[in-house]
């Protein structure tokens, strides 16, 4: 009786015994982007110029033009962004299923750890520790990787150095681990990338990347409110832009969380 | 002798900004051969091709042979004080808030006798001088008489000063802080008496090993400022706008692409972007309150500066995109230059050949130390030029341009 459930959803979002949590930072000009070596084609970080604000240009309307590149601010990763997803079917961000655009999450929390560490390595062991605690995995899932990266900012989350950028991500046996022996659906994180800063010396180069799109999942990242989410139990409406042929683009991300 | 110029006291919120006002301006098209020679900051007159002889004022024929063939050329730049008068009373507006003002019948060695601006510090009739062609606030050609040899505070005469843009506490902003031109430039605005120079830099996010060295230096502020968002520059503006007397436009953005590559138009336009949209927004949120102030007292708005590449004037193919970015803002310079004299503020063009600097690795020297390029900004200011041809490459170019404009576009890239 689906208008039964979806009536009771709306009951309990309106009672407020299901909450929404905006996973999403706002897409503004000062939110840092992936760099790439200078002499490469950079992402256009987002840009905001004014048509009319209530003057000349236009006298009783305000708007703007935007640009920035697909993957800016928090944003959807699509199979064919990666070379090992370029011939798979549906793998743009305009023929991505709508059903997978809903999918329940399990958030794995290495806040601690990642605290200390700002190349911590996300594992297999990892993963281990929480199915001992929330059962396994299920199929289809997003696995959101909680770091509390999301609270830094500026420098302090771009985190570049001399040698790269330093930040928490998976090592590639996980995510081997996640795609075939789980089956998931796609990784979350809070940092630039689904890849750790220095995933480029490993091998594969950019593990996430390379296994999540080589086997048509997806990636979300730049991600914030991991914190508000359970360990299980939430729902997340992931819809990017419908741009024809697109490898990504900014969204809103929300949670379902029943409390 | 000059007074050294005080230090301008804090400005007196309660009390109305004098506005600019300008010089008489009209000229003939023949006598902007005097504007060409001082907007590059050279001594010319008409001299005639047939009989040698300097003539002054413009003519269409020499007065003494006749002849037509009366093309400006370099001339000695010296001559006898005749007469001399300091004028008190005055209906020009423009003078009658500057009186008195001193002027003087001045006899070139060379021939012709010339109506000049005098410094103070030359002496009576009968003094020797060193001429000069400056542009006036209106940017129009004027002859400016100072004594032979330096004079203590010299650049500090009140109606040299006029003529100028000297930093001498003046307020700077620097458009790029990364830029391997910015501590040089740095180093040589402090030695020229720059009051405070705000530094931008873009991403405060990216690292930038430059940092340290520049945030010790005594009077300089980095600022957060990125020329390709509209919202930084506006908002940097609403914060120090009114306080930028001089503002240096040191960005850049050098990158090597084939015209025919697979993404040349996303690089174009990223380059385009940084440079000639990045000029627009700057010229958008400054240019109204630089213009506002030129007339702001010792320490008023003064001049605009444009790094250029002087491959704005003919494109180089190794760096097309990089030489159509400059052609591009070369134009956009000029439509600001225009706007900006109405305020009686300058804008100096620095033309630039390659910089010894990254983006140019691979191109073989001559190239120019970012020092150089540095130290002839600051004296282009002092001096109140208006195009300036740094390094062997540019003055070469220049120097080509006037021979064959063509032959420039074939050897190019060869």
């Amino acid at each position: 009786m689906s208008s039964n459930l979806l009536a009771s959803l709306a009951s309990a979002l309106g009672g407020g015994e299901v909450r929404i949590v905006d996973l999403t930072h706002t897409l503004s000009p000062d939110f840092p982007v992936i760099v790439m070596p200078p002499e490469l084609g950079q992402s256009a970080p987002f840009r905001m110029e004014r048509i009319s604000r209530y003057d000349g240009g236009g006298p009783a309307w305000y708007w703007n033009n935007l640009s920035f590149g697909e993957h800016t601010g928090t944003h959807f990763d699509a199979p064919i962004h990666w070379y090992t997803g370029r011939d798979l079917p549906l793998n743009s961000v305009d023929t991505l299923p709508p059903a997978d655009m809903i999918a329940p999450a399990c958030v794995i929390d290495r806040s601690e750890q990642s605290a200390k560490d700002p190349d911590f390595l996300f594992t297999v062991s990892d993963v281990a520790h929480w199915e001992d605690q929330h059962g396994r995995i299920p199929e289809r899932s997003w696995v959101l990787l909680r770091t509390d990266w999301s609270k830094k900012s500026g420098a302090a989350y771009a985190n570049l150095q001399a040698d790269g950028a330093h930040t928490p991500g998976p090592d590639a046996e996980v995510m081997r681990f996640l795609v075939e022996e789980r089956g998931i659906i796609g990784l979350g994180t809070e940092t630039i990338g689904t890849d750790a800063g220095q995933a480029g010396h490993f091998s594969p180069p950019y593990p996430a990347h390379h296994y999540l799109h080589g086997a048509g999942r997806y990636g979300l990242q730049c991600l914030t409110n991991l914190d508000q989410l359970p360990p299980t139990g939430s729902l997340i409406f992931a819809a990017p832009l419908k741009i024809q042929n697109g490898s990504g683009s900014p969204l809103r991300v929300l949670a379902l969380v029943q409390d | 002798m000059t007074e050294p110029l005080p230090k301008p006291k804090r400005k007196n919120p309660l009390a109305r900004t004098n506005q600019p006002l300008l010089p008489p301006s009209s000229r003939s098209r023949k006598a902007h051969g005097f504007t060409r020679a001082a907007a590059h900051g050279r001594f010319m007159l008409q001299r005639c091709d047939e009989c040698g002889q300097y003539t002054y004022p413009t003519r269409d024929a020499c007065p003494n042979c006749l002849s037509s063939n009366l093309p400006f050329r370099d001339a000695p730049a010296s001559g006898t004080l005749l007469s001399e008068t300091q004028i008190g009373v005055t209906s020009d507006p423009y003078y009658r808030e500057r009186m008195p003002w001193r002027a003087g019948l001045v006899k070139l060695d060379c021939g012709p006798t010339v109506v000049a601006h005098l410094h103070g510090d030359c002496g009576g009739p009968g003094s020797l001088l060193t001429l000069s062609l400056q542009l006036d606030r209106a940017g129009q050609a004027v002859f400016f008489g100072k004594p032979l040899s330096e004079t203590p505070h010299m650049e500090d005469d009140r109606q040299l000063r006029e003529l100028t843009a000297d930093p001498k506490h003046r307020r700077i902003l620097l458009t790029d802080g990364r830029s391997s031109l910015a501590p040089p430039l740095v180093q040589a605005l402090k030695k020229a008496g720059a009051a405070k120079i705000f530094v931008g830099i873009a991403d405060r996010w990216k690292p930038f090993d430059g940092r340290a060295a520049l945030e010790i230096i005594e009077g300089v502020e980095l600022v957060d400022l990125d020329l390709t968002s509209e919202r930084s520059v506006q908002d940097l503006a609403k914060d120090i706008g009114a306080k930028v007397d001089i503002l240096i436009n040191t960005a850049d953005h050098v990158r090597q692409v084939h015209l025919f590559d697979a993404g040349a138009a996303a690089s174009a336009r990223d380059t385009l972007d940084h440079t000639l949209m990045g000029l627009m927004r700057l010229a958008q949120a400054f240019g109204p309150v630089v213009r506002s102030r030129g007339a702001d007292g010792v320490n008023s708005a003064a001049a605009w500066v444009n790094v250029l590449s002087v491959h704005a004037l003919s494109s180089v193919p190794q760096f097309g995109i990089h030489s159509a970015s400059q052609a591009a803002c070369l134009s956009l310079s000029q439509w600001l230059r225009h706007e900006l004299r109405q305020g009686g503020v300058r804008l100096m063009n620095a033309f630039a050949g390659p910089l010894d600097a990254e983006w140019f690795q691979t191109v073989p020297p001559p190239k120019l130390a970012p020092k150089t390029l540095a130290d002839a900004i600051v004296d282009g200011l002092k001096r109140g030029l208006e195009d300036l041809y740094v390094g062997d490459v540019a003055k070469d170019l220049e120097a080509r341009l006037l021979d064959n404009p063509k032959a420039v576009e074939r050897e190019a890239g060869q």
